[in-house]
């Protein structure tokens, strides 16, 4: 959305003499996509909406801070869902983001799945080295497994919120995408830390992730819920899960079946608690201190101008079901519910780990990328969730999930399975995810068709 | 529950966002789809669950209410899109 060409070029003399003097940092020289979620001091931050029109923040986010800090450079900024809210990349204002996977024998475009749709597509064609995503209910996770990438999402207050651009803040992680199970880790390493400026980072050392990498699975008990196996799951979603579970068992983990009885019940408590969380961040797009500014009779009239205007469908969808369930008379039926339901999700993770499970294993996705404009997902707007049905439990409990590429579906296009981890426990996911993604032996590269 | 035409234009104000009169039966037929699938939570026992306030078990820290930041009204309002002074301006609100 915003190449910064220049100060790439900068960036890379400064890194180049810094390696010069021998004194590299961890990511020195190292050329990343930003999503436009994230501050970056005077260049485009508008989380792909028209309602932030011209923004450039004047100060920086701190997990960009602390890339630049270990020496990484900037590109630019990486398209997204309109604050983050879809599962295709197709609610930006600037267009949907194509997936460089196409099926075999077919030239027709396929989502690279959302929201950080643009740093996937980015990190599996190669046009950067890897990219900085959020995930508040799969936006990490969910494309990095439709473009057969690795995405972690670490456990809540890993990574600080600051200067991230709010979406529904008791559930928004930041976290990488990159193309191997090692470069994730690094690029966690870098994100990672306490910070003071955001009341729900927690003091935490932040290890180093990439240490982990080659640890294994010898000696893990891995989890396998039962609630994952759904109608209607395409055959290769259970093979490739089938799958993961022999090659995790040849590689020394124990296997147990557990139950997550409360899994059916994430997303839709995830679709009051969101949506609540939504309308309450985004009320400050009012067209007076940023941004878009329709011109009212009077300041109310202004208020609702700007914001039809300014605000796309979905963004405005969800507004509006957050101001609903949230209004007078619904708050305790809807909101107070959905929080009750989430301390039983969290519960149920909580349980099968102190019964002696190190991870969950589950499917990533419900299905492999489909197509720009899918007719069936335009028409319902809960089919469209759906996508982050394996997903969004994670982030209702504020769990680590990390997504790996596994296996490729009938078409050629690549499927990705999930681990699920305790909390803080990335190190764990990092090993696993690398028993994976040793023994898919599998080339994630799109054939280049641009 | 579901959501008729009435209360689509009630949450549209409360929102601050304006829907024009065509727009409201889509957007009903969009909210009461959305309703319509988060209706099943109803049937989970949540007798004696507290609601849940933060996801992991911390206390939000506070600090010292001393002023640390600031200083520079023109970088606050440097997105503004109408300023004078390094005021932000808006439409007349009282008479």
């Amino acid at each position: 959305m915003a190449v910064t060409g220049e100060a790439a070029l900068a960036m890379a003399k400064s890194s180049d003499a810094r390696l010069a003097a021998g004194q590299g940092g961890p990511l020195e020289g190292v050329p990343l996509g930003i999503k436009d979620l994230f501050a970056t001091r005077g260049v485009h931050t508008q989380a792909a909406s028209h309602i932030l029109d011209g923004f450039k923040p004047e100060y920086e986010s701190s997990v960009t801070s602390n890339l630049w800090r270990d020496g990484a450079v900037m590109l630019g900024k990486l398209n997204m869902d309109e604050f983050a809210m879809g599962s295709s990349n197709e609610t930006s204002y600037y267009g949907p983001v194509i997936n460089p996977w196409r099926a075999e024998n077919s030239n027709a475009q396929l989502v690279p799945g959302g929201s950080s749709g643009g740093s996937a597509a980015a990190v599996s064609a190669w046009l950067c080295a890897a990219a900085t995503a959020t995930d508040t209910g799969g936006s990490i996770r969910q494309p990095a497994a439709l473009t057969g990438t690795v995405g972690i999402k670490p456990t809540y207050g890993r990574c600080s919120r600051w200067g991230v651009v709010a979406f529904a803040s008791s559930l928004d992680q930041a976290g990488p995408i990159a193309r191997t199970v090692e470069d994730a880790a690094i690029m966690l390493t870098a994100m990672a830390g306490f910070d003071p400026k955001d009341s729900t980072s927690v003091e935490l050392a932040v290890p180093d992730f990439a240490a982990a990498v080659e640890r294994g699975v010898k000696g893990l008990t891995i989890g396998i819920p039962r609630e994952y196996r759904m109608d209607g799951m395409p055959d290769e979603i259970e093979a490739l899960w089938q799958q993961g579970i022999a090659w995790l068992k040849a590689e020394g983990a124990t296997v147990r079946d557990i139950s997550l009885p409360h899994t059916k019940y994430a997303l839709p408590a995830y679709y009051i608690v969101a949506p609540a969380e939504a309308s309450s961040n985004l009320a400050r797009y009012d067209g007076v201190k940023y941004g878009l500014r329709a011109s009212g009779k009077d300041i109310t009239d202004l208020y609702e101008l700007t914001r039809a205007a300014g605000f796309g469908r979905e963004v405005k969808r969800r507004i509006m079901i957050g101001t609903y369930v949230l209004s007078a008379g619904y708050y305790d039926a809807y909101y107070v519910q959905a929080q009750k339901v989430r301390t039983l999700i969290k519960r149920d993770f909580e349980m099968v780990f102190a019964d002696g499970i190190d991870a969950v294993l589950t499917p990533a996705t419900p299905s492999a990328a489909f197509g720009i404009g899918d007719e069936d997902m335009k028409a319902d707007p809960v089919k469209m969730y759906l996508n982050d049905v394996f997903t969004v439990t994670v982030n209702m409990a504020g769990l680590p999930g990390i997504a790996v590429p596994a296996g490729k579906d009938a078409a050629g296009l690549p499927l990705g399975l999930q681990l699920i981890g305790k909390p803080f426990d990335e190190e764990t996911l990092f090993a696993a995810g690398r028993v994976i993604e040793r023994s898919a032996a599998t080339d994630f590269g799109p054939t280049r068709w641009w | 529950m579901s959501v008729d035409a009435k209360t689509v234009k009630r949450i549209g104000r409360l929102a601050r966002i304006r829907i024009e009169e065509g727009e409201v039966g889509k957007y009903q037929d969009e909210l009461n789809a959305i309703l319509g699938f988060v209706e099943q939570l109803g049937e989970v026992d949540v007798s004696g669950v507290e609601p849940m306030t933060s996801v992991t078990p911390m206390q939000l820290r506070r600090r010292t209410d001393v002023v640390t930041d600031g200083g520079y009204p023109e970088r606050i309002v440097a997105n503004a899109p109408l300023t004078e002074d390094n005021f932000f301006m808006v439409p007349k609100v009282v008479e």
